[in-house]
């Protein structure tokens, strides 16, 4: 199980320098000049001639990349933003706690909300908590976060009065940007959670439970839900990352300085550094959380954690944007 | 040669009774087909926006400037005072095609990646996998953000950036399946009949392996058409003025305050699109796999 | 009829008129349609017939663990020790269960929690019905293991570490960790192979002798039933169209069906040529033929058969028969 967790963590190090590549090829192809942008269209063709010997812009592109990967993998240097001249791995240790804070309580909410409410439709499937529920589970996957996000302003900031719009603070400050992004996540967990239970729920081991005398919320809770939890991780997994996506669009919204506002801000000012720095930590960040997904399978399917323990990574096609 | 038109034919007649049946089966669902007919009807709407519109999405009349809803203007005015209704129906032409658009090419190219690495497995497909892991390491949404910044903003380069999105899970999502479909014997039976590969792949194996995929195609349009939404709003996608829904929503994100009917409109037209697409979705999956219907 | 069970002293199981319905598409499948048994303490029934003519259906009624949606018991009664169990409240049929009956299910490969350690799963049964502290259970789990032919220290693997016929016996272990009255046997060799079939019911049957219980074994394999039952009733369409003790049956089988699913067993000692299967298919529960339920099978079907279900026909004996066309059968022979 260690040699498993190690040699997932030691994978881990390649797929951040294919990230870094990828990310730092793309952003050699975007447009403008990075000498005009830190200095302004003002500039003189000397000025930026010599700012662009600076950068290194005129060595061979596999020369700057091997600069760049050296800088950042190996000595850790992530530069300095064009547009504000801040050290970027500053704004990143700044920004990132407030982003995965915010993707995280979200992440949780929709665990705790959705979870239940699959398993109790399932329970009472075609009676009316399960219509009532999957109608609110299909309103929920079709409403887009960031509407519902201006809608819960509208109505809890604006005329109620009750949370603040914008801006970090509080716990206060997190209730309505968690709310709008949870909205997402509980419902695609209720619906998971829903099927994966009908499914289990008709198995022949919940037949030889309940044939033991077993009462059926120890069914439900303690032989149905731990076999029907193995899918709904799956679906946690992938709604981790559409919960940071989803955050880092929320955080425009209610004005959260997050890695939402850091990479959107850098995208617009076309201050590209901090867009690719940024980029490779939340990709190392979301890595460390599929892992966490995966030794989460282990600790619940004791056949996984066999298959782990013998050195045969199964793969599992996550399909992360499905 | 002889044989292989037969084969042909038969897998023909066999693909258009599986197709009926799907559709008899889709025809059914209540739910499915309500989704389908506001669809459709939203489409036509799209296409007619000219003739149906009361005004020119693009006339400005000061004067009625961000008024709520009324019998002249349905949706309320904006704060150029354009008419939300007329721009709303404008948009559908560009949220609706976005996600449709986004979901053909990325579908596309993702099932021929997924269709190489599923039959010839080995180093090739090793290789497809790591890259592909590669970018799905990155959230969708970031990957989204990149590509939309290197591409420039603009109707075409959003769909392109969300294209590359949608691409790996369509192709580990077929090759799951071909590597599945790769075991059965009538493959065997087909190579033993000296099939060439590109027939195997193309006449055998994808037909046996798709639906899936096409469910997950669907659930992608309701997908690509919120990113889609949700680029435009942070700035990215299509700009303003046009009347792209995300787009509207970014300005009437200003006048939230005094105006909330300019934002509650544009992002209902989103959130009914999307759950006629997700309705069809869930009843596609129903017909296409009766063992998942519940 | 109900003062005449009173006053005879009531059989150890006693299942009466029971129909059960189950709905689907807005369909009703008549799975069980009046079937009438009784079972004494220590004696074996065995329940013969095709695949869905009903058999794990009665097993399930008795339990009652039929699918909450879409199932239900339509009619009769089910009595256990003169208790009618269709009648209880949940919570007291949940202390019956598991304790004083007990099911065998068919599939071994997927009777058993996939994510329990197979003791617990046996353990689990203990301790709801004995009471007693976590330690006794597992202890009484270990003593079944053992009994059962598994080393104890296997008590904390998973069921997919084990064979077929490994589960097959953690699932008897589980069933008879109770020492339960009645143990309900749905197939239980179906899924194994050949060489451990035997060894299973072997098992069955010492731990049965041991503490007296009484087994209703379904079953479509005539062999099994030779070597373990007392008495048998044929299963047609949901219906008993032939019940007596072995001896009867297997002697002097007398509906055509029972008939015909003798002569369906190839014969080792002739050199047989053809297989002699019954013709025709089992008809559709969601749509039973009128009258006889077998006549479109039988080739001794007459007009009356297609009007009306046929009555129960008793001989001096006991062996019980469904069919109008006995006195011609047997003449036949």
């Amino acid at each position: 199980m260690a040699k498993y967790v190690l040699k997932r963590l030691l994978w881990m190090i390649p797929i951040s320098l294919g990230v870094a590549v990828l990310v730092f090829t793309l952003m050699t192809f975007c447009p403008g000049d990075p000498a005009e942008i830190i200095l302004g269209s003002t500039a003189t063709e000397e000025n930026l001639e010599a700012m662009r010997e600076q950068l290194g812009l005129n060595d061979p592109f596999l020369m700057r990349l091997g600069d760049y990967l050296n800088d950042t993998f190996l000595h850790f240097d992530l530069g300095e933003s064009w547009t504000t001249g801040v050290s970027i791995a500053d704004s990143i240790v700044e920004c990132l706690p407030r982003t995965m804070t915010l993707t995280i309580i979200t992440l949780l909410i929709a665990i705790v909300i959705g979870i239940p409410l699959g398993v109790i439709a399932a329970v009472y499937q075609n009676r009316w908590p399960d219509k009532v529920s999957m109608v609110l589970a299909l309103l929920g996957v079709s409403v887009p976060n960031f509407w519902l996000a201006l809608l819960l302003v509208i109505l809890f900031s604006v005329n109620l009065g009750w949370l603040p719009a914008m801006g970090i603070g509080g716990i206060e400050y997190y209730i309505l940007p968690a709310m709008a992004g949870a909205a997402n996540g509980i419902a695609t967990l209720a619906r998971q959670s829903r099927s994966s239970m009908l499914d289990v729920i008709r198995s022949d081991y919940i037949t030889t439970a309940r044939a033991k005398g077993v009462p059926e919320i120890q069914v439900i809770l303690k032989h149905a839900l731990k076999n029907g939890l193995i899918p709904i991780i799956t679906v946690i997994g992938t709604q981790f990352g559409k919960q940071l996506g989803g955050t880092m669009v929320i955080e425009t919204i209610f004005a959260i300085p997050g890695m939402g506002q850091l990479i959107i801000t850098a995208v617009n000012s076309r201050d590209y550094p901090v867009v690719q720095s940024g980029s490779i930590f939340l990709a190392i960040v979301f890595s460390l959380c599929m892992l966490a997904v995966d030794l989460l399978y282990a600790a619940v399917d004791p056949r996984i954690k066999a298959q782990y323990s013998k050195g045969k990574v199964r793969r599992k096609a996550v399909a992360a944007n499905g | 040669m002889a044989e292989a038109i037969a084969a042909t034919k038969t897998t023909k007649i066999k693909k258009q009774s599986e197709f009926v049946r799907v559709f008899k089966e889709l025809a059914k669902n209540k739910t499915a087909m309500l989704g389908l007919i506001i669809l459709i009807i939203e489409v036509i709407l799209a296409i007619l926006a000219p003739v149906i519109a009361p005004y020119d999405y693009t006339a400005m009349d000061i004067v009625a400037a961000q008024q709520g809803p009324t019998m002249a203007h349905w949706f309320g005015t904006d704060e150029l005072g354009r008419d939300i209704f007329s721009r709303v129906l404008y948009g559908a032409r560009y949220s609706i095609s976005m996600g449709v658009l986004a979901v053909i090419i990325s579908t596309t190219i993702g099932m021929t990646i997924g269709s190489i690495a599923g039959y010839f497995g080995g180093w090739v497909d090793n290789l497809i996998m790591r890259l592909l892991d590669i970018i799905q390491s990155l959230p969708a949404m970031l990957l989204s953000i990149v590509l939309s910044a290197v591409l420039g903003p603009g109707y075409f380069n959003t769909i392109l950036a969300l294209s590359v999105n949608g691409m790996p899970a369509s192709a580990r999502m077929l090759r799951a399946q071909m590597m599945k479909v790769r075991g059965n014997e009538y493959i065997e039976a087909a190579q033993s009949i000296n099939c060439s590969k590109f027939r195997i792949i193309v006449r055998h194996m994808i037909p046996n392996s798709f639906s899936p995929n096409i469910v997950q195609a669907t659930m992608a349009i309701a997908h690509m058409i919120v990113m889609a939404a949700s680029l435009s709003f942070i700035g990215l996608g299509v700009q303003p003025p046009t009347p792209e829904w995300g787009a509207m929503l970014t300005g009437a994100r200003q006048f939230i305050r005094q105006c909330p009917h300019m934002v509650i409109f544009p992002g209902l037209a989103i959130a009914v699109t999307v759950l006629a697409v997700n309705l069809m979705g869930d009843g596609l999956r129903d017909a296409l796999d009766p063992k998942l219907k519940h | 009829m109900s003062e005449q069970s009173k006053n005879t002293t009531a059989p150890f199981l006693e299942v009466k008129d029971l129909a059960v319905e189950y709905y689907s598409g807005g369909k009703v499948i008549h799975a069980v349609n009046g079937v009438n048994l009784t079972l004494e303490k220590g004696k074996t029934l065995g329940l013969v017939g095709e695949t869905g003519a009903g058999k794990t259906t009665i097993a399930k009624s008795i339990l009652r663990i039929l699918p909450d949606v879409g199932a239900k018991v339509a009619n009769g009664q089910i009595s256990l020790d003169g208790q009618n169990l269709l009648s209880l409240p949940e919570h007291e049929m949940r202390k019956i269960r598991g304790n004083k009956i007990s099911m065998i299910f068919q599939d071994p490969m997927t009777a058993l929690n996939p994510v329990q350690t197979v003791g617990d799963q046996i353990a689990e049964a203990v301790r709801l019905h004995n009471g007693g502290n976590k330690r006794q259970a597992e202890e009484r789990a270990e003593e079944m293991l053992k009994m059962v032919g598994i080393s104890a220290d296997r008590y904390y693997e998973y069921p997919h570490q084990f064979s077929g016929g490994m589960k097959q016996r953690v699932v008897i272990a589980i069933a008879l960790a109770c020492n339960p009255d009645l143990l309900l046997a749905d197939e239980p060799t179906t899924a194994l192979d050949v060489t451990i079939q035997a060894q299973v019911l072997d098992l069955i049957a010492e731990l049965r002798q041991k503490y007296n219980t009484a087994m209703l074994l379904i079953t479509h394999d005539m062999g099994v039933v030779a070597t373990t039952c007392d008495d048998v009733a044929v299963i047609y369409a949901g219906n008993i169209i032939e019940y007596g003790t072995k001896e009867q049956i297997f002697d002097h089988p007398t509906h055509p069906y029972t008939i015909g699913l003798f002569a369906a067993i190839p014969s080792m000692s002739e050199d047989e040529e053809w297989l002699h299967p019954i013709e025709g298919l089992p008809p559709d529960p969601a749509a039973l033929p009128e009258g006889c339920a077998f006549h479109p099978r039988c080739p001794y079907a007459t007009e009356e058969c297609k009007k009306q279900p046929i009555a129960m026909q008793i001989t001096k004996d006991g062996h019980q028969c469904r069919c109008c066309c006995m006195e011609q059968i047997a003449k036949g022979e």
